[in-house]
């Protein structure tokens, strides 16, 4: 466990040195969060019933949503992972006395993070402060805070796991760049990120809400806002927990699969 | 010219040796914009119109947007990955060639498959066009391509401003993308809807309105003012100022050695 842990702080320290990346990032993704709400206020002041929450809950969606974007990204890889593979460089990893999938895990969980611990807070500051029903709203009560963070940390985790899914694939494709897009395109529009859940037609809706994605940044956030009440909220962390622990339990075969008969190309 | 068409048959004949590689990423590039049009299709099942727009009215402007993106992005990729070629000191190479330099960087990259992306906003054209209740005459028809026109030269001069940046900055600005993805992905609405404010901004700093609100207004017949055909024309005059902005920051490169 000690590797491990030092491991996560060695790929944490080093995300966090860019820093001057971070506040152009932070820039962007404000304008961002701005464009997006406007687009839906034109569509709220066109016709109010539509709406499936209140402005203020979506304003805090998405804030939310540019705050945690590094946890969320699907685009997001780490690509020295697939140069490895690739090149042939796994041969290194596979020398070592760890669990190369644990290590990749651990190794995404803390670019991401420290991405994010340099993003979120700024935002989530001045989104707290913009006039309403723009800005963000604090949750309900303090359970509902609770429940948050647990279903964002778990999210997170279901995001990474099926991560790893797609760098595993680079082990039957010699080139990964097609799946690699094709997956992240998918995962964008269903984990809500083109447009948030609750939007969908009904009918799609509760497909879409059973699908790993919306374990994602649909859970969490949904939780936060107050659009699911105890109930739901225990149900969707209780989805997410299945999701996370199948996503790994797969992952972590294919891997056992694809390191039995892998080629090293080249030398 | 002849020399371009030999850089493009050349490029395009390495990007078909990786085939699958090639035709996922073409794939992938259609999915990326089929879930822009499933963001559009879903937010019209639940409101009917958004400030006065219909469904096929805002259609008829994303594929006219995407059209333009597309082409620009695929043509003018070799200005989009700028900071590279200046980071790893290919510019240099460049410089001592006895060839215009913007020449050089258009042939030193071109995405083809970026078809995808054109694909989708073809097949959205299809549907939008008999949908959209124009009545085509020949003014009409010259307003969309000039759109186009105009946008792909929006799109271009944008990407080169991004390019000029990074002489000053070697690394690639981010903020930059607001306006050429941002464009793109926001662009998919006509630019009014986003209030006052982005449309000024968009008709006065950053000719967008210009190629994409005012003339579409004019083409589904909302005005009939006859000078928003030729506004899209505004974007091919925008390509003078960031022509202007690539031989300043030409003149002050540095190289970054190799």
């Amino acid at each position: 466990m000690r590797k491990y842990i030092s491991f996560f702080r060695i790929r944490f320290v080093n995300g966090l040195q860019y820093r001057s990346a971070a506040y152009a990032g932070i820039v962007t993704q404000f304008a961002w969060g701005f464009m997006t709400l406007l687009m839906f206020w034109a569509f709220y002041k066109s016709d109010m019933k539509s709406f499936p929450m209140t402005f203020e809950q979506l304003s805090s969606y998405i804030w939310l949503q540019q705050a945690f974007l590094s946890l969320f990204m699907a685009w997001l890889f780490e690509n020295e992972i697939f140069a490895a593979i690739t090149s042939g460089n796994i041969a290194y990893e596979l020398c070592r006395p760890i669990n190369v999938y644990n290590m990749w895990f651990i190794r995404n969980v803390a670019s991401r993070l420290s991405k994010v611990v340099l993003r979120s807070i700024p935002i989530l500051v001045v989104g707290a402060f913009l006039p309403s029903p723009f800005g963000i709203s604090l949750p309900v009560n303090w359970v509902t805070a609770i429940f948050f963070i647990i279903s964002l940390t778990i999210g997170f985790l279901v995001l990474v796991a099926f991560n790893m899914l797609i760098y595993i694939s680079a082990f039957y494709t010699v080139s990964p760049i097609g799946i690699r897009i094709l997956s992240v395109s998918l995962v964008e529009l269903f984990a809500g990120a083109v447009i948030p859940i609750p939007f969908l037609p009904n009918g799609i809706k509760v497909i879409f809400e059973l699908l790993p994605f919306a374990s994602m940044q649909n859970a969490p956030f949904l939780i936060y806002i107050g659009n699911s009440d105890y109930k739901n909220a225990i149900f969707s962390i209780l989805l997410q927990i299945f999701w996370l622990v199948s996503l790994i339990i797969i992952g972590k075969f294919l891997m056992k699969k694809a390191l039995r008969k892998v080629v090293v190309q080249g030398g | 010219m002849k020399l371009y068409f030999r850089y493009c048959s050349i490029i395009l004949r390495s990007q078909m040796q990786y085939k699958s590689s090639f035709f996922m990423t073409v794939i992938g590039q259609f999915l990326i914009s089929f879930s822009m049009f499933v963001g559009i299709y879903f937010m019209f099942q639940r409101f009917n119109r958004v400030e006065g727009f219909s469904y096929s009215e805002v259609l008829l402007c994303f594929a006219i947007v995407l059209t333009s993106f597309s082409i620009a992005e695929c043509f003018v990729r070799g200005f989009d990955t700028f900071s590279g070629t200046v980071s790893n000191g290919e510019f240099d190479r460049i410089m001592v060639r006895p060839r215009n330099e913007i020449f050089q960087v258009l042939c030193s990259k071109i995405e083809f498959t970026r078809i995808g992306r054109f694909l989708q906003a073809v097949i959205i054209f299809f549907y939008a066009i008999p949908a959209s209740q124009v009545l085509w005459t020949f003014d009409k028809i010259a307003t969309l391509i000039f759109m186009i026109v105009g946008g792909v030269c929006l799109f271009s001069g944008l990407f080169i401003i991004y390019a000029s940046l990074c002489f000053f900055t070697t690394e690639g600005l981010e903020f930059i993308n607001i306006f050429t993805d941002g464009g793109r992905e926001f662009g998919k609405y006509p630019l009014s809807i986003y209030g006052e404010g982005v449309l000024k901004f968009f008709t006065f700093v950053i000719p967008f309105a210009l190629v994409q609100y005012y003339p579409l207004t004019y083409l589904i017949g909302r005005t009939s003012i006859k000078l928003y055909i030729l506004s899209p024309l505004f974007g091919v005059l925008f390509l003078i100022p960031c022509y202007i902005l690539w031989r300043f920051g030409l003149r002050h490169y540095k190289s970054t050695g190799s």
